[in-house]
């Protein structure tokens, strides 16, 4: 069973993804976003709950109206140095007011955790030989920022207060 | 100068402590090179030919005498006893251990400074003219706003990943003195119809393997926008700028590809579009940050005559190292570290704390690091210049060059850099042999010259008047000449490739044969810039390059 980090605890994954769950046996399937583009309408009336899983090129403006069926992105990352997701989890959160569940997935580490969770991620994949428990302690790497994000931090505002 | 509150201290001491961390595990076999490449280099640390190389930001290139101090006793206790001072403002330790750099963090953060994104795919150290709050012809100074942006881009966890380095710069005089139109962002204070002050935006220029100057995407920008702007110019480049390819990655290959047209729609589209989620103007937070930086109580003096029966060789030093103040009775003063005999940049940590105590006596206690590779005291009253060019001369930091010739931008290249082709310090020091003779340097006027050891251009090669670079030929080292590049103001250019590069021996002779066609055609008081901008590169190609120059 595939263990991830969701709200700061160490959970078991209830979602499968589509080459995990093809007929969607438990109730919580992820699918790939071409495959969701595809078959949306076939998707939307099933009963289980669906997320998206979607690529560093994948635009998020096109799941905008999607909303009241996806309750949950993955966005994925090939490595440290891939920085689109970023603004993908950004726009999602602050554009378009996603409030589901916000999933980093592929090569995620714990120096990127503090930069995902201000950017709206609430869960995240990491891989089994990582050190869970360092993991855990650095979304507390920081108890200040400069910047206001998805998360209030302590925006530029902080002095004026 | 700004100083840091609690909060400032909490993040800096924060990020040593998970420097710190990385670097423990690192060293514990728990994070692979590549990762910790990534991690260490946002943080200013490369792995060079020798040792490590940490870059330490010097925000907008202000500095305190305490802070320069710290730099002694890090060259001291951390180095071999020198530091050398970048094209960014920054300084740079060339042989710090690994394991040590976590405490010279600590050290560091100690005096209020950091090595926080000098390096990496972020948004780099915010770099300013050297001359702001005290030049003439200044509209506001761009200090202020160059922190108000360093602290919303530290750490900023939108735009900590971008394909690919990315600098801004912030001028407040319409004479540009940052190289601005070289940087990815330049923004320029400027005043528009109404009167108001805001900002002209500059995006796409940059250096290094396909060098371009920036182009104008919005005439004005009101300053409360600011932030949201560069929101909106960070999150296209982020999600539209090129990964796949190292050297196309920066936003200037971006902007030509979509061309700035389409770019700055883009960008206009973005910024609208989050007008409800970008982050708001603080107006109490620019406020509070502006009084860090009103002028220091200047003392009721009136301009003097200093040059009046003084000797030449002060008059020289006076008219080329010292810069117009806009209050009477002081000058700005530039402490040169381009005598013939250093490496540009180098400065030892003896002369550190000699340059500190000097600061606290003679400039209220600050320096400033300028982009050609100097030192500055900005504020020095007139009645003590003379006192002060006798200890300059003393510490060998009086050299009369600045501007000319020998005043010239190098990297620290093959000598100590793992990017570099070629090695830089020792053509510097060719040039300086060759071109002794102070007369015929004045003679020529203001002339950039500019040397890397690489197409990376921490040199500045491509926007010197005289641009080097080194290439590598088959394990030897080569110099390719470029003329006509300028990296200031209206005037900011690319330079053009003259011809077949040259050896290594004949890097000096070669200038010297260019600046023999500029003698030549050269209109009375006519720069060598604008010599070459009337004749072109036909006649330069056609004589240093010709066998019969040599003879002649």
């Amino acid at each position: 069973m595939r263990r991830l980090i969701k709200q700061r605890e160490i959970v078991a994954d209830e979602w499968r993804y589509a080459d995990e769950d093809p007929l969607g046996r438990e109730r919580a399937l992820i699918l790939p976003f071409a495959r969701w583009k595809e078959e949306r309408e076939r998707w939307w009336l099933w009963d289980g709950k669906l997320g998206v899983r979607i690529g560093p090129t994948d635009p998020v403006a096109a799941l905008e109206h999607d909303f009241l069926r996806i309750s949950l992105v993955a966005i994925e990352f090939g490595g440290l140095g891939e920085g689109r997701g970023y603004s993908q989890a950004q726009l999602l959160r602050k554009r378009y007011k996603f409030t589901g569940e916000l999933r980093a997935v592929g090569k995620i580490q714990r120096d990127q955790l503090f930069y995902l969770a201000r950017c709206g991620f609430n869960a995240f994949e990491l891989p089994e030989t990582a050190n869970w428990d360092e993991a855990l302690a650095a979304f507390d790497d920081y108890s200040v920022a400069y910047q206001p994000a998805v998360d209030d931090g302590v925006s530029l505002q902080r002095r004026a207060s | 100068m700004y100083q840091y509150d609690q909060i400032d201290r909490q993040l800096v001491n924060q990020r040593v402590a998970q420097f710190r961390d990385q670097t423990r595990r690192f060293l514990a076999g728990e994070l692979g090179e590549d990762d910790f490449r990534s991690l260490r280099l946002r943080n200013g640390l490369y792995i060079q030919k020798h040792a490590p190389m940490l870059r330490i930001s010097v925000p907008y290139g202000l500095l305190s005498s305490t802070q320069l101090r710290m730099f002694a006793r890090i060259a001291r206790e951390y180095d071999k006893g020198y530091g050398h001072f970048t094209t960014r403002q920054n300084l740079q330790f060339n042989w710090p251990k690994l394991e040590t750099v976590p405490d010279i963090l600590a050290l560091l953060a100690s005096v209020e400074m950091h090595a926080i994104q000098t390096s990496g795919n972020c948004i780099r150290n915010v770099t300013a003219d050297h001359l702001a709050g005290i030049a003439p012809d200044e509209i506001e100074d761009p200090r202020p706003w160059c922190e108000y942006i360093r602290q919303w881009a530290t750490l900023h966890p939108e735009f900590s990943f971008l394909p690919r380095k990315f600098k801004i710069a912030v001028t407040g005089s319409p004479a540009d003195r940052a190289a601005s139109k070289v940087h990815d962002i330049g923004l320029h204070l400027v005043r528009n119809a109404e009167g108001e002050v805001g900002f002209e935006v500059l995006v796409g220029g940059g250096l290094g393997r396909m060098p371009m100057v920036g182009h104008v995407i919005r005439n004005f920008l009101p300053k409360q926008d600011l932030l949201s702007y560069l929101e909106a110019i960070l999150r296209t480049y982020n999600l539209e700028g090129r990964r796949d390819n190292i050297h196309r990655a920066r936003i200037k290959i971006l902007v030509k590809a979509l061309g700035p047209e389409k770019f700055r729609d883009m960008v206009e589209a973005e910024w609208q579009a989050a007008r409800d989620t970008a982050p708001v103007y603080d107006a109490a937070e620019v406020e509070r940050i502006k009084a860090f930086f009103t002028p220091p109580h200047y003392e009721t003096l009136s301009n003097e005559d200093l040059m009046a029966g003084q000797s030449s060789e002060f008059r020289n030093w006076y008219q080329r190292n010292t810069k117009t103040h806009k209050v009477p009775g002081y000058r700005a003063v530039v402490v040169s570290l381009k005598a013939p005999t250093r490496p540009p940049g180098d400065i030892t940590a003896d002369e550190l704390d000699r340059v500190a105590a000097l600061s606290e006596q003679y400039s209220l206690g600050q320096i400033r690091s300028t982009h050609d590779q100097n030192l500055l005291f900005a504020d020095v009253r007139q009645k003590d210049i003379v006192a002060l060019w006798h200890e300059l001369k003393s510490l060998d930091m009086g050299t009369p060059n600045v501007g000319t010739l020998t005043d010239m931008i190098c990297c620290p290249g093959g000598d100590f850099c793992s990017l570099a082709n070629a090695t830089s310090i020792p053509i510097a020091r060719q040039i300086n042999e060759r071109f002794d003779d102070i007369d015929y340097l004045y003679d020529l006027g203001p002339i950039e010259l500019k040397m890397s050891g690489c197409m990376n251009a921490c040199g500045h090669h491509s926007v010197g008047h005289i641009g080097i670079l080194g290439v590598d030929k088959n394990g030897e080292e080569w110099y390719q000449i470029t003329l006509g590049g300028s990296a200031s103001g209206f005037d900011a250019a690319i330079g053009q490739v003259i011809g077949p590069s040259v050896r290594h021996a004949e890097v000096a002779e070669t200038i010297s044969r260019i600046l023999n066609v500029y003698v030549a055609e050269r209109k009375e008081e006519e720069r060598f810039i604008d010599t070459f901008r009337r004749i072109g590169v036909a006649p330069f190609k056609a004589r240093v390059y010709a066998p019969s120059d040599k003879a002649a």
